[in-house]
């Protein structure tokens, strides 16, 4: 990467500047952008080495202060983000694309450490907008101890893509003697959620169809490595933990029910909504349980350790309206069903295509 | 949530359903036809058959929009948008409905037609105000809940002097429907004992227009809201009239429904809508007097004039048994291709499209009980 001498150039316009062709074309305005933007804001050790790639400690362990000492097997997990718009209640693409690439590592079980972050870029994109997505994206890695180590940008042509589309792409380490998977659910085992669903699909539904609510609707997007360091440190028998977001908690439990060969029967009642998520819901005739989260998982544990599971998770800020929302059963054509509040059963299906809001 | 989670108390419900079953006679069965997909669709998302009686069916009932749509008219709005190239703004559920030659207003967007899901007719006038230098349609479906946010739009175009935006109007109507389903009915069907009547069509139309059914027909309809206290309180109101021998119209949804309904939209649908002379339904086939069209004052906003559309009689699929589900006649397991052949992923009928349609509800919330 070459270093520019600042006098023969005109810094980068963030307040008024925009994305165009020469960001992306390899010369000296891509790495003005990168030196002046992206280098600024994710600025770290490895980053610092400029290279292609970055090189990265083989055995991490008491490689930073502060560092847990581990070794293990390497978990890594990769998500693209497009989402429309960019900045909702909550958060932005930023943060989402840390929170969810480091959510998809650590449900692994795995401890997420290094991020690659690449970015697409359209043409005429304000580099104010970028620079706010970028600083969000930085705010969220060194919140999570989790850096962004190397990266990649292109431009495409305006009309070829909606502003920004950023792919995150993440690596943890595994420890050897655990193995979550979602072909791990066994009949007996109870289903832990860790708090309220569909918050995230409906901030960003309601900022989209414009929807004022008196109290708006706030994205949960978070990291969760967190909060899931605490419940496997319980040394419970934890099966599975998955993040339910695209598809919602009923599409979670289907992968798993289907992977693991069990049925899941879920308690509505038991499974907290926010009111303004079932109001906005009741409203677009949508069903919160197939509406994204950003910031909630879904355990699978044996029903004898489910209590000590729970109360760990309530005990962290990201679980504390944690709950028992059903169990696994026994069930050769892997239902996903429901008690509903009312007293009757249903099906929890896969989903068809995506919720479409009913008209009448 | 307040005002909606008391209608949906599991307490409540069982007192009813407690209700429901000492007022059932153990010798004999009895049949109610809830003619609304919103009613069909909260039986199926609450489990509500799970609370009644074995002698007590709910029959399915024509009532959903997207399900009486014939395909020729979902062929119309195809046409609009690929080759009229006109942005055509449809309610979400139609997407999906099959059309002729594999198409779908869906995957009529994949060949490239401007297709726009929208939540409200007035997103469709937007649209045409923000896109000055297209035609715009309205794909205007729906029972008399929907009808009159279409005249609304169709009002404000003619003020707007817009001259690029257009309703393809195929609102139908839910008396002549019930009216059929009585007077269409052999032997051999199941014997309807009474009718759930609609929840949101009634706060338009009112109760009125059913009383007819009560004198005529000797049926009696209780007027319903759509959460499933109302439904199952609306059955228990029905269990009462049949066992005592009346037929009455009983207004269950008083909390929005009037015996005269919402005159001024009811003043403001008849100034630009009026009844056609026919119209085909999917299922129910041609009816007299049983849909509405622009009137002639407003012609210049018709999509069927403007771009000279003609309406072609297409034939549903040979297996599919949507015609005599939507009739009351058959349950969606009696369909031959129910379940293996259409699905939601690949309806062969528009029942198993909407959320409303009786094959939809019963595969996505029902099908664990056979």
């Amino acid at each position: 990467m070459t270093k520019i001498r600042d006098g023969y150039v005109r810094p980068l316009d963030l307040k008024n500047g925009r994305v165009d062709l020469t960001h992306g074309s390899g010369g000296r305005a891509m790495a003005q952008l990168i030196d002046d933007l992206f280098a600024r804001h994710f600025d770290n050790e490895f980053l610092r080495q400029g290279n292609d790639g970055a090189v990265l400690p083989a055995r991490p362990e008491g490689n930073a202060p502060g560092v847990p000492t581990f070794s293990g097997r390497l978990v890594m997990a990769t998500d693209a983000h497009v989402v429309s718009p960019l900045f909702f209640p909550g958060g932005d693409i930023g943060c989402l694309s840390v929170h969810g690439t480091i959510n998809d590592v650590a449900v692994m079980g795995a401890r997420p450490l290094w991020l690659a972050a690449s970015f697409i870029l359209e043409e005429g994109f304000p580099l104010a907008e970028l620079d706010r997505i970028v600083a969000s994206m930085a705010r969220a890695s060194r919140e999570a101890g989790v850096p962004v180590v190397t990266g990649d940008t292109k431009v495409v042509e305006a009309g070829k893509a909606d502003g920004v589309f950023i792919t995150t792409t993440g690596v943890g380490v595994l420890p050897e003697d655990l193995s979550l998977s979602g072909a791990g659910a066994r009949p007996g085992d109870v289903v832990l959620l860790s708090g309220s669903i569909g918050d995230h699909g409906m901030a960003i539904m309601a900022t989209r169809e414009n929807l004022g609510f008196a109290a708006p609707i706030v994205s949960d997007t978070a990291a969760l490595h967190d909060l899931i360091a605490v419940m496997l440190a319980t040394a419970a028998e934890i099966r599975c933990l998955r993040d339910p977001t695209r598809g919602g908690l009923a599409t979670t439990l289907n992968e798993i029910a289907r992977q693991s060969g069990v049925g899941v029967v879920l308690d509505e009642a038991a499974i907290p909504v926010n009111p303004a998520v079932a109001a906005a819901c009741e409203f677009l005739g949508l069903d919160p349980l197939y509406v994204a989260n950003e910031g909630k998982l879904v355990a699978i544990v044996a029903a004898a350790d489910a209590d000590v599971v729970l109360a760990a998770m309530r005990a962290h800020p990201l679980g504390a309206r944690a709950a028992k929302v059903g169990e696994v059963v026994a069930d050769d054509h892997h239902f996903v069903q429901m008690s509903t509040s009312l007293g009757g059963r249903r099906i929890v299906d896969w989903l068809t295509g995506d919720q479409l809001p009913r008209i009448c | 949530m307040k005002y909606i989670d008391e209608f949906r108390d599991g307490r409540l419900a069982q007192g009813i359903a407690a209700a429901i079953a000492r007022e059932a006679r153990p010798e004999r069965q009895y049949a109610f036809m809830e003619f609304c997909g919103g009613h069909t669709h909260a039986i199926s998302r609450y489990g509500v058959t799970d609370l009644l009686p074995p002698t007590l069916r709910m029959v399915h009932g024509p009532g959903c929009p997207v399900c009486v749509l014939p395909i020729g008219r979902i062929d119309m709005a195809i046409e609009l948008a690929l080759k009229h190239r006109a942005i055509v703004c449809s309610y979400g559920d139609c997407l999906r409905v099959p059309a002729s030659d594999g198409l779908s207003l869906m995957k009529a967007r994949s060949r490239g037609g401007d297709i726009r899901m929208v939540y409200s007719a007035a997103d469709a006038l937007k649209a045409a105000q923000d896109n000055p230098t297209r035609q715009v349609v309205f794909f205007a479906i729906g029972f008399e809940t929907t009808t009159p946010p279409t005249a609304v739009v169709v009002k404000q175009a003619a003020a707007l002097g817009l001259n690029n935006f257009s309703v393809l109007c195929c609102h139908v109507l839910t008396p002549p429907a019930m009216h059929h389903i009585l007077a269409t009915r052999q032997p051999s069907d199941i014997a309807i004992d009474g009718f759930i009547g609609p929840a949101h069509v009634s706060t338009v139309i009112g109760s009125r227009p059913y009383e007819v059914f009560a004198t005529d027909y000797r049926k009696p309809v209780v007027i319903a809201g759509f959460e499933p206290l109302d439904v199952m309180q609306a059955i228990h109101m029905l269990l009462l009239q049949v066992n005592e021998g009346r037929a009455e119209i009983e207004n269950e949804f008083t909390r929005a429904v009037t015996r005269e309904g919402n005159v001024k939209a009811q003043a403001l649908v008849a100034e630009v809508l009026e009844l056609r002379e026919e119209f085909e339904w999917r299922g129910l086939g041609v009816m007299k007097k049983s849909a509405l069209a622009l009137r002639r004052e407003y012609a210049e906003f018709d999509a069927e004039m403007r771009f000279d559309l003609a309406y072609r009689v297409v034939p549903d699929n040979k297996a599919c048994e949507c015609g005599a589900i939507l009739r009351g006649v058959k349950r969606p397991q009696d369909c031959s291709i129910f379940g293996s052949v259409c699905t939601p992923e690949n309806p062969m009928g528009s029942c198993m499209v909407s959320s409303e349609g009786a094959c939809a509800a019963h595969y996505t919330y029902g099908r664990y009980k056979e």
